[in-house]
């Protein structure tokens, strides 16, 4: 967090006075970064839509990032021009693509050429049949790094569709900013507590009388679940149940006979795939 | 509900239990393993007719014996396969092999009739230079070890240092050599460069110097190899630029005496590191005074020195290799010379793009008809010796032997007779006999499979015949009935031969049916258990090895292939389009100067293909094997170079203009790793592309370790999870998903992280980004269907863990009837779960099968060679912490933090797979089946089952039993019928009587009531 703090911190001090930041954090050390309330930068949106597949990129809105209290980002953006629709209903007509771009640092106008961007790209059509709904993910990394960005039309079809041209004014954006989250770690501690809590519960009623039914339904459900791909394993209760299915299955064979004799013809749908699988368990 | 209906056909299926092992009686009826050492780096051979084996150690840090009469190992052990394992001497002391490895750490003593350990001591640090073994009077007692700074004595009975003593000067002089003849004394010869020798003499008792003398030499540039010693301690060195030899008896002088070479009229080769060898038959008796000096690749000359006199006994010309041999008293030079006359190495390569056309050890003479011959010749005299040469040919290969070692015995009538090992440079040992008979030959480049893919066998004549029949034009009405009658004749044909030989075979003993496979009679079996499996060495040899049976069909060795080359193996055609031959195509990527070049091949054959494939000019970055095909049915290949241009192969007018079609909508991506760079590119019309999207991962802190998308052969049969509320939760199958790893740069164990990014490999939109704190590498990882696997390194709790990503789409699917990466505007809900894993893992692969119905395991190769097949209902998400009546509806297991390894679980039993490197598996046709194939020093193939084989009947299934109840039914109905027969006739006669009173008999009849 310190680093990224360090960095933006270092980035804006980079910027131009031209590109509109609302910098306070100027100056800042890595620990006073959250404290700040109106500390931010901002990133440039460019985008290009061309008839001939080149590339041009024009400025789009602005990403204002904020870093506290929880970093967020917002973007003020303008509406597109009467030309621009035009173009855009163009583009989408010919299957071309809709690119964004944002700079991994903040943009300084000396070195534009230099400077790296990341970029992505929606076709034009589905922008269009969006009604230019979007929705625009900056991607970071642990540091704050920006890596990447991700744009997606809500819907993302392209069926043909006509739109009037009121709906191509303005750009109906969503913002998010997407930290990678945390992987999942062995839940080592939560298993034991499990497994303590269990054993404290088989201590204070050591003979649990279940009923003779209960335990039958029990054993047939678990030979069921012998059955499925799923259910193989011998860490599971299965091991646990299967004596009791192999020393009485003189009761048990009986029953399932009377079950197939009796449930067979009123048996369909789901009651059939239960009785099927538990055939193949019995195998 | 119709999607839960759907979902529960499966379910029904299954039948799977819990073993996956084998029974005893079918080991090796579905598997087989073979073993390696790989490329020897020493060998010995035992001077004697009798002798059973031949001691080798490999650059593989193998050590291990090799049964002489039919190349099987008779023991092996492997050494760890980093440089801390790598042997650096071998000396064979009666039956007892003494190894130096790990860089001169490691001292170790073999018995070498069973390949047990005598002893193993641990040396000093120091840089290895040599070892010798030492003895006095007429035993062999020690060996000595040079080190850079110090020299050591041990014992061979134990190992135990008799004495190490510090070598003076070893700053700036190195000791290369070491000499002793059982006279108390061990020369040890050091240099520095352009300046002097230095020659230390130690006694053998206590280890003092006791001489130490310096001769200046201004022109020695390097001593192992230039200089030897010879005969009674005589130090002979070589000298390009004086054109001379040079001599100096290490006991009395201390000059060295030049002795010029042009009156011998020999000639160095230009730029060649002239070389001296000599022979010393036993470490406590003289070097021989001859020697052979190389003055070139193939030019040898056998010279002696004695009494301070120079004189030349042989010339050999064209030889490739020699080698010295000594038994009982004869000590006779094996050269191995090329057959023809030398022609200039040239291009002659398998690959027509010229980028790899020049070969790669230019300082090898080609020979023209790659036959060779071997002979003998007595070292005093320099004499042929008559009746000893073998003949022998490389042609199939076309490969250069490299190395040579004789085994020399007298026979009765006391003449000479020998065998010999060769090494090639495919790395293919070959053992002869005189006059040429190859006795085995071990394949020792499989020791190192880098690509590997199985391809479906052809069908059977007959079967093709049929084929052919519907894939021509048709050619008239009778013509076609002809053809029709022809086809069904050879049907016939084939079947009755079939009938004969089950016929003869049944009258023979069961073990006396050999089902021997070779090329002609190669055919598909009825489930397509049986394929062909196309190997790729690092060696640059190619290999078709019949699946069922481990046996090699062909083999093709690509001779310009430099090694570490990368590999990329695409099979573009498969056996299915009958009568155009299956094809394969190998990119190779050399390692230095990027560049690139196809090889078009045969898959079942090994022939090259008649198809020439494209010219790469440019170092090619991306592959891309596309599902459209030109009119013979092969797979377009799209190859993209470095300049973002791609080559279509084959590029024929019809497969242009699909592309042209379908341009639009092709995507790729590139990665490049150093700066943490991914991009996605469009194809345009012109075959030229655009830059779709880029991304950047910071290389400063992570970097990109490994990119793996799935498996395009990949069936997913259930689309969704039925819940135990009855609802489907609906998977995320986005088959252009690439999962990324990256590694922290920080390799603190509090810092260092583990990165995994899911990315839609055609619009580059980051899916699921996550960090595996305090983790570290090397990451294993399994993509398939909706689910990653990957396995690393806890730093903190000091352990292996998994973790497993699933994606879902959630209980309703969005545009369920086709799929387009374009058009997902919802992200997957992404379920992660973690376990403890308590093994290491060398490789990791999951199970395929043909439809994707079987449940899927993981084959984890552990590092103590085992395979374990782990259900991939172990790593579930979804496995509850607590147990709920609907989580047991759904059969998930509870979860518990760890995974357990059951022995019962290995699909290999102990047939173990030493340092796997990778895991291959292929479906077959049988939906239960997956071949599986685990490579790494040893190949070992087998089956498995990971639902059980709910498809197929047992083994040991009844079949008399069944039939004989069957029989015994129909028996039972004949019989009941006839009863019920007999019985309604005598009821009839019984109703007669009755009926028909007045025809006058009489009355027997009972009454009728």
């Amino acid at each position: 967090m310190a680093a990224r703090v360090l960095a933006l911190a270092l980035l804006v001090s980079l910027l131009p006075p031209g590109a509109g930041s609302a910098a306070s954090c100027r100056g800042l050390r890595p620990g006073e970064g959250r404290d700040s309330e109106a500390c931010g930068i901002t990133l440039q949106l460019e985008h290009s839509f061309e008839l001939n597949d080149s590339i041009h990129f024009r400025k789009r809105g602005t990403l204002l990032w904020t870093l506290a209290p929880d970093p967020s980002l917002s973007l003020s953006q303008k509406q597109l021009s009467e030309g621009e629709r035009n173009l855009l209903r163009e583009v989408a007509a010919l299957n071309g693509l809709y690119r964004v771009r944002i700079p991994r640092w903040p943009l300084g106008a000396a070195d534009e050429l230099a400077t790296e961007y990341v970029t992505s790209f929606v076709r034009a059509c589905s922008l269009v049949e969006s009604h230019i709904s979007d929705r625009l993910t900056v991607h970071t990394d642990v540091a704050g790094n920006v890596i990447g960005i991700s744009i997606v039309t809500m819907p993302g079809s392209c069926h043909g569709a006509e739109v009037e041209d009121v709906d191509l004014e303005v750009f109906n954006t969503t913002v998010v900013l997407q930290q990678p989250v945390p992987a999942a770690v062995p839940e080592t501690a939560a298993f034991i507590e499990r497994m303590e809590q269990e054993q404290a519960q088989r201590a204070k009623n050591p003979q649990e009388q279940k009923s003779f039914f209960a335990k039958y339904v029990m054993a047939f459900n678990i030979g069921r679940g012998r059955a499925s791909p799923g259910h193989q394993l011998g860490q599971s209760p299965v091991g646990a149940w299967t004596p009791a299915l192999s020393s009485q299955w003189m009761y048990i064979i009986p029953i399932v006979l009377f079950l197939m004799m009796s449930g067979a013809p009123d048996a369909g749908g789901q009651g059939g795939g239960n009785g099927g699988s538990a055939g193949a368990g019995g195998r | 509900m119709a999607g839960g209906a759907r979902l529960w056909v499966p379910l029904l299926l299954l039948s799977p239990l819990v073993v996956a092992a084998v029974y005893e009686d079918q080991v090796g009826k579905f598997d087989w393993r073979q073993q390696y050492v790989g490329k020897l780096k020493f060998a010995s051979l035992e001077a004697s007719q009798g002798s059973k084996k031949l001691i080798v150690a490999t650059e593989k840090n193998v050590m291990a014996a090799l049964n002489s009469r039919n190349g099987e190992i008779l023991w092996r052990h492997v050494d760890k396969g980093t440089p801390e394992g790598a042997i650096d001497a071998m000396l064979i002391h009666g039956q007892d092999a003494i190894t130096v490895s790990n860089g001169g750490r490691i001292l170790r003593s073999w018995e070498t009739n069973i390949g047990g350990l005598n002893w193993e001591t641990s040396l000093d640090t120091g840089s290895f230079q040599v070892a010798s073994l030492v003895g006095l009077q007429d035993v062999a007692k020690y060996v000595a070890v040079l080190k850079k700074s110090a020299l050591s004595l041990h014992y061979l009975s134990n190992g135990h240092q008799k004495w190490a003593e510090h070598l003076p000067e070893s700053e700036s002089a190195q000791y290369q050599l070491l000499y002793s003849y059982g006279t108390g004394v061990i020369y040890s010869i050091g240099f520095v460069p352009r300046s002097h020798l230095n020659i230390l003499t130690f006694s053998l008792e206590d280890g003092d110097i006791s001489k130490q003398i310096r001769v200046s030499a201004p022109w020695m540039k390097s001593l192992s190899g230039a200089c030897n010693v010879i005969g009674e301690a005589v130090l002979v060195c070589v000298d390009t630029d004086t054109h001379s030899l040079y001599a100096l008896s290490l006991e009395t002088e201390h000059e060295m005496k030049q002795i010029p070479l042009q009156s011998l009229d020999l000639e160095f080769a230009d730029r060649f590191q002239p070389r001296i060898l000599t022979t010393q038959p036993s470490p406590v008796s003289v070097s021989r005074t001859q020697f052979f000096l190389q003055l070139s690749s193939s030019r040898f000359t056998l010279l002696q020195y004695k009494h301070g006199l120079l004189s030349h006994l042989r010339d050999f010309q064209q030889a490739t290799l020699v080698s010295f041999a000594t038994t009982g008293e004869k000590t006779v030079a094996a050269v191995l010379s090329c057959r023809n006359e030398v022609k200039s190495a040239s291009p002659d390569g398998l690959h027509a793009g010229d980028t790899l056309g020049h070969p790669h050890r230019p300082e090898f003479p080609a020979c023209s008809n790659h036959t060779y011959n071997i002979n003998l010749y007595l070292v005093e005299t320099g004499q042929r010796l008559l009746e000893t040469t073998i003949t022998f040919n490389f042609e199939q290969s076309g490969a250069r032997p490299e190395q040579l070692y004789i085994q020399v015995f007298l026979k009765k009538d006391d003449s000479v007779g020998y065998r010999a090992l060769v090494q090639t440079e495919d790395h293919m040992l070959v053992f002869l006999q005189q006059p040429g008979k190859v006795l085995w030959s071990r394949e020792e480049s499989l020791a190192e499979v880098v690509s590997l893919e199985m391809v479906d066998l052809p069908l059977t004549g007959a079967q093709a015949e049929l084929e052919g029949e519907f894939g021509k034009k048709a050619d008239g009405l009778l013509g076609m009935f002809l053809k029709r009658l022809s086809s069904q004749l050879i049907l016939l044909q084939a079947w009755t031969a079939h009938l004969w030989k089950m016929f003869y075979d049944a009258r023979k003993p069961r073990s006396q049916i050999k089902n021997e496979i070779n090329i002609d009679n190669l055919a598909r079996d009825e489930f397509n258990l049986q394929k062909m499996m196309v190997m790729v060495t690092a060696s640059g040899k190619l290999f078709g090895i019949e699946s069922s049976s481990g046996t090699i069909l062909w083999k093709q060795y690509l001779k310009n292939v430099r090694p570490g080359s990368s590999f990329k193996l695409m099979v573009q055609r498969t056996t299915a389009h009958f009568p155009h031959p299956p094809q394969c195509t190998l990119l190779v990527k050399d390692k230095e100067t990027k560049m690139s070049s196809l090889y078009v091949f045969n898959p079942i054959f090994g022939k090259r293909s008649q198809v020439a494939p494209p010219v790469l000019k440019h170092p090619i970055l991306q592959t891309l094997l596309l599902p459209i095909m030109d009119q013979d049915y092969a797979k377009v290949l799209l190859l993209i170079d470095d300049e973002l241009k791609v080559t279509a192969f084959p590029a024929t007018k019809n497969v242009l203009r699909q592309l042209e079609e379908i341009a639009p909508s092709i995507f790729f991506y590139l990665v490049d790793a150093d700066q943490g760079k991914l991009s996605g590119f469009r194809l345009r019309k012109d075959l030229t592309t655009e830059e779709s999207w880029e991304m950047t991962i910071s290389a400063e802190v992570q970097r990109i370790v490994t990119v793996k998308g799935k498996r395009s052969n990949e069936h997913v049969h259930s689309q969704g999870r039925v819940m135990g509320d009855r609802s489907v939760l609906y998977k995320s199958l986005n088959p252009n998903l690439l999962a990324v790893v990256t590694e922290s740069m920080d390799t603190h164990h509090e810092r260092t992280f583990i990165g995994i990014y899911l990315i839609d490999g055609v619009t580059g939109r980051i899916i699921h980004s996550s960090v595996q704190k305090k983790a570290k590498g090397p990451v294993h990882i399994v993509h398939s269907e909706n689910w990653v696997v990957y396995q690393y390194w806890n730093t903190k709790a000091r352990r292996n863990e998994f973790t497993v990503l699933e994606l879902y789409e959630g209980t309703e699917q969005y545009n369920a009837t086709a799929f387009s990466s374009l058009d997902r505007p919802f992200l997957p809900q992404v379920l992660q779960q973690s376990y403890i894993f308590p093994s290491a893992i060398s490789a990791m692969e999951a199970t395929i099968t043909e439809r994707g119905i079987t449940s899927r395991h993981l084959l984890i190769g552990l590092p103590s060679g085992a395979i374990l097949s782990l259900p991939k209902a172990l790593l579930d998400p979804r496995r509850p912490e607590i147990p709920t009546e609907q989580s047991r509806e759904e059969n998930l297991i509870p979860y518990s933090p760890d995974v357990q390894i059951h022995a019962e679980r290995f699909i290999n039993y102990n047939q173990t797979v030493s340092r796997m490197r990778g895991i291959y598996t292929a479906p077959s046709g049988l939906e239960s089946t997956c071949l599986v194939v685990a490579y790494g020093l040893d190949i070992y193939q087998t089956r498995v089952y990971p639902s059980k084989q709910f498809d197929v009947l047992k083994d040991d299934y009844d079949y008399v039993l069944i039939s004989s109840v069957l029989f015994g039914l129909v028996f039972a109905t004949m019989i009941t019928k006839r009863l019920a027969q007999v019985k309604l006739l005598n009821r009839a006669w019984r109703l007669g009587c009755t009926s028909r009173p007045h025809d006058g008999l009489p009355l027997t009849c009972p009454k009728h009531n």
